[in-house]
């Protein structure tokens, strides 16, 4: 913005305040701050009036009234008789699963079709291209709907899978079982199991907790072969060859666990009416789950072929004359890059997925938006606290979210001059 | 001596390319089976479209488009696997127009076609100019003809505009620098204390108006369509406003728009409509209450404002600090810098995310089915609830997405147009 620095002879006069450059955004400010707090004013007005006209007050009491009403998926105990806080806290669970799972598949989706669409393959290619399309200019609602109607309409009823004649049989050696209640998959179990532990709110699992200190030990080890060897190949050009051991150290003691452990897995059987044992998947999560992956994941592999088409072929090209092969040209050279442009759109992806797992309500899954935002709020009538109380939730929820973003961007950020 | 060297005095005519080299055998071998990995991806993919064809072709190609209801269908099918194409026969005026009275279908159909008359000139340089004035008069026109009424409603209230333009006018001379202001607050004061009486005077002085229909008969396509478009039209400019106020230099101006646009992006769009149905009751003043469609409008575009500034900031981000150098050493103004030189550049450079966020946009508008309109999707339940079209499901999903698609494809192409258009660098 120009800036004129002539000074004003005779000192301050009103006008300057509009006129004179030096001051004027001051008063802009500070006009447009009046306007705002006046706004806000009128609004909060408005809101304690309308809020004595009904008769009602702003706060938070209900949170541990108790509930009342029963939620079909939870991660922590939680009946009837809990309180709406309790509910929250359920839902809450319930929408940061449903991210989650859905974030992972969306990544593989999206990265698989991505890859794709980019294959020199043409038929390959043009599949994705349909895919990618159809996904991306239909609402999610749509989907989500559709997917919805696929699992209770198109899929056998549990008494199909009775008798000689069963019109419908389980898939994978009998250890999946896809019905128009839901999908039941095998549990894992352990005979000398080391039970749980209470920590206030859930408990906690000591097989799984054993089960990733193992593993993480495992990783751990693998790095310490890799530095190893890393050294050698320093000190004499030679890579001693090390995939047999990271292969051991990884593999063989997470298999003595689990033997140890006494795993096997829980299939789920056809029983009376319905089907028994194993992980009960319920219909609306299946449907949330693969509509949020697959539509997400349209958007997902256009950022990663975008990624992909953004480094130059010369880099490509560079790296050849380096005399790097194929496979460690993408590695180091490509992906690095490439992971640059990718990322943060898959941060924000990530964002929109959580954000949209609030379209839950369309199918009757538990989520935030249902238990807190849905029946709380109906049964409580007090729209205002819970409407508010929600959206801080998903505000810091996506705040974090970006929190991470921005450290990421910072970290990979190109250091020039 | 004889001579030993070969001359070679005619040219040897070229020989044909070796089979596997040329035409559709090259093709195939570079394309499909380049590889062991190729190959097997091109087998796989290829049985799958056999497979679908095998399963939706006959579901096509036995479909019934006369009955009138699922269970005559399922008749005339007579057990084969077929579509039951009659539900949209039967209901597409349904899904297309909502509750809308069925003799003023013409009024919605007749808005819809202006309005691509009124977009013509912002769409396609080829059109004549003038056409702009039916661009700024279609808005009302095309409530009047939606919602009917009296005619005098819309023209007074496009009057407001009039009236802020002849205030600035009139007090340019005089006050330069608080005309500007005078001429935005004007027509606010319009609108709310002169509209009215305005309006009622001249309805009672010469009554012209055409049937009124109520908010709640809107649905389907038209409802999507009248949302969508209002928030496409109404987002950009705010959306450009906010993007502006995130890069200015004022401070205060600067957190306020920060705040606002995280805080949008920050929630689902879903809280934000039950924001309209539910709370904005407490928000204003007591006894108001106005229109279920226009609260919906003014949700969806402040969603899609926020979207819309993260965008153009990007766009913004991206023109060089010589660029706005230029424009001050040129001895510009903000607006004028702004208007002349950095927004047609940023603005450009940002169509790609502008056009997805109006399909976003666009997409979004079914979300209003949870706070009781009756978008496409809210109809093909009600469609559903009755007995004559009870389990159908495929044959209206398909019918309704087909139309998203032909919607947002089209925006997203005509994007790429735009873009090839007004590409002005030469890579």
């Amino acid at each position: 913005m120009a800036t004129f620095t002539d000074t004003a002879r005779g000192g301050f006069r009103p006008g300057m305040l509009i006129y004179d450059t030096r001051y004027r955004s001051l008063t802009i400010q500070i006009a447009f701050l009046f306007l705002f707090m006046a706004g806000a004013a009128w609004l909060v007005d408005n809101t304690i009036d309308n809020l004595r006209a009904l008769g009602k007050d702003f706060n938070y009491g209900f949170l541990s009234v108790r509930a009342g009403y029963d939620i079909n998926q939870r991660f922590v105990a939680y009946t009837s008789d809990s309180t709406h806080g309790q509910a929250m806290l359920v839902g809450l669970l319930n929408t940061l699963f449903l991210a989650f799972i859905s974030c992972v598949l969306a990544t593989v989706i999206g990265v698989l079709a991505g890859v794709a669409r980019l294959s020199r393959n043409w038929i390959v290619a043009k599949l994705m291209t349909i895919y990618v399309e159809a996904f991306r200019n239909v609402p999610l609602l749509l989907w989500i709907i559709v997917m919805m109607a696929i699992m209770t309409e198109a899929m056998p009823a549990p008494n199909a899978f009775r008798g000689e004649d069963a019109t419908a049989s389980m898939l994978l050696w009998d250890s999946v079982a896809v019905t128009n209640r839901g999908v039941y998959v095998p549990e894992p179990l352990f005979t000398r199991g080391l039970g749980d532990v209470d920590v206030g709110i859930f408990l906690v699992s000591l097989d799984l907790i054993a089960v990733l200190i193992v593993g993480t030990a495992g990783l751990y080890a693998h790095a310490l072969i890799q530095r190893h060897a890393e050294a050698v190949q320093n000190a004499t050009g030679v890579r001693p060859v090390t995939w047999w051991k990271s292969l051991a150290v990884l593999i063989l003691p997470l298999l003595a666990l689990l033997w140890a452990l006494g795993f096997h897995l829980g299939y789920p059987e056809l029983r009376g009416f319905n089907f028994q044992g194993g992980i009960y998947m319920r219909n609306s999560m299946i449907a949330m789950w693969v509509a949020l992956s697959v539509y997400t994941g349209a958007f997902i592999a256009e950022n990663v072929r975008a990624g992909i088409l953004a480094v130059s072929r010369g880099q490509t090209e560079a790296a050849y004359a380096l005399g790097l092969r194929p496979g460690l040209t993408t590695r180091l050279v490509v992906l690095p890059q490439a992971l640059r442009v990718i990322i943060p759109p898959l941060i924000s992806q990530y964002l929109n997925i959580t954000k949209n797992t609030s379209l839950a309500l369309a199918v009757g899954y538990m989520d935030l938006r249902s238990t807190l935002g849905g029946i709380t709020l109906n049964q409580t009538g007090r729209e205002l606290e819970a409407m508010t109380l929600m959206m801080l939730i998903y505000l810091v929820l996506s705040l974090m979210i970006s929190a991470a973003m921005n450290v990421y961007n910072r970290s990979v950020r190109l250091k020039e001059r | 001596m004889a001579e030993i060297r070969f001359v070679r005095t005619a040219m040897l005519p070229p020989q044909e390319p070796p089979v596997s080299q040329i035409g559709a055998v090259r093709w195939v071998r570079e394309n499909l089976f380049s590889g062991w990995l190729n190959g097997v991806l091109t087998v796989a993919s290829a049985a799958f479209v056999v497979w679908l064809a095998l399963h939706v072709g006959p579901w096509f190609m036995n479909a019934v488009w006369n009955a009138g209801s699922l269970a005559e269908c399922r008749e005339i099918l007579a057990g084969t696997d077929g579509a039951c194409l009659a539900v949209i026969r039967d209901r597409w005026p349904q899904l297309l127009f909502g509750f809308y009275p069925s003799e003023l279908y013409w009024r919605p159909t007749l808005a819809l076609l202006l309005l691509f008359v009124a977009l013509a000139p912002a769409l396609f340089p080829a059109v004549p100019r003038q056409l702009l004035w039916f661009s700024a008069i279609y808005p009302g026109l095309a409530y009047w003809l939606l919602w009917g009424g009296t005619l005098w409603f819309p023209v007074v209230a496009l009057a407001g505009f009039a009236v802020g333009i002849a205030v600035f006018i009139a007090l340019r001379p005089v006050l330069p620098l608080v005309a500007p202001f005078a001429g935005l607050v004007a027509p606010v004061f319009w609108w709310l204390f002169a509209v009215v009486p305005v309006t009622g005077l001249l309805a009672a002085v010469l009554p012209v108006g055409i049937t009124p229909v109520r908010s709640d008969s809107f649905g389907g396509f038209t409802l999507s369509i009248i949302i969508g478009v209002t928030g496409i039209a109404l987002s950009l400019p705010l959306g450009i406003l906010l993007a502006l106020g995130r890069k200015s230099d004022l401070f205060l101006v600067k957190t306020i728009c920060v705040g606002f646009i995280e805080f949008i992006r920050g929630v689902p769009l879903i809280t934000l409509l039950f924001t309209a149905s539910l709370l904005l009751n407490y928000f204003l003043p007591p006894g108001t209450n106005f229109d279920i469609i226009l609260r919906v409008v003014i949700m969806v575009t402040l969603f899609a404002a926020a979207y819309m500034a993260e965008v153009i900031r990007g766009g913004l981000a991206a023109i060089p600090r010589g660029q706005y150098e230029a424009a001050d050493s040129l001895g510009l103004d903000y607006w004028k810098a702004m208007r002349l030189i950095v927004l047609p550049q940023a603005l450009k450079i940002s169509i790609p995310g502008i056009v997805n966020t109006f399909i976003g946009l666009f997409k979004d508008t079914t979300l209003v089915v949870f706070i009781g309109l009756l978008d496409p999707i809210g109809l093909s339940t009600a469609i559903r609830a009755n007995t004559n079209w009870n389990g159908i499901y495929w044959e209206l999903f398909l019918f309704i997405g087909a139309m998203f698609f032909v919607f947002c494809f089209g925006m997203s192409r005509y994007s790429m147009h735009l873009e090839r258009r007004l590409k002005t660098d030469h890579r």
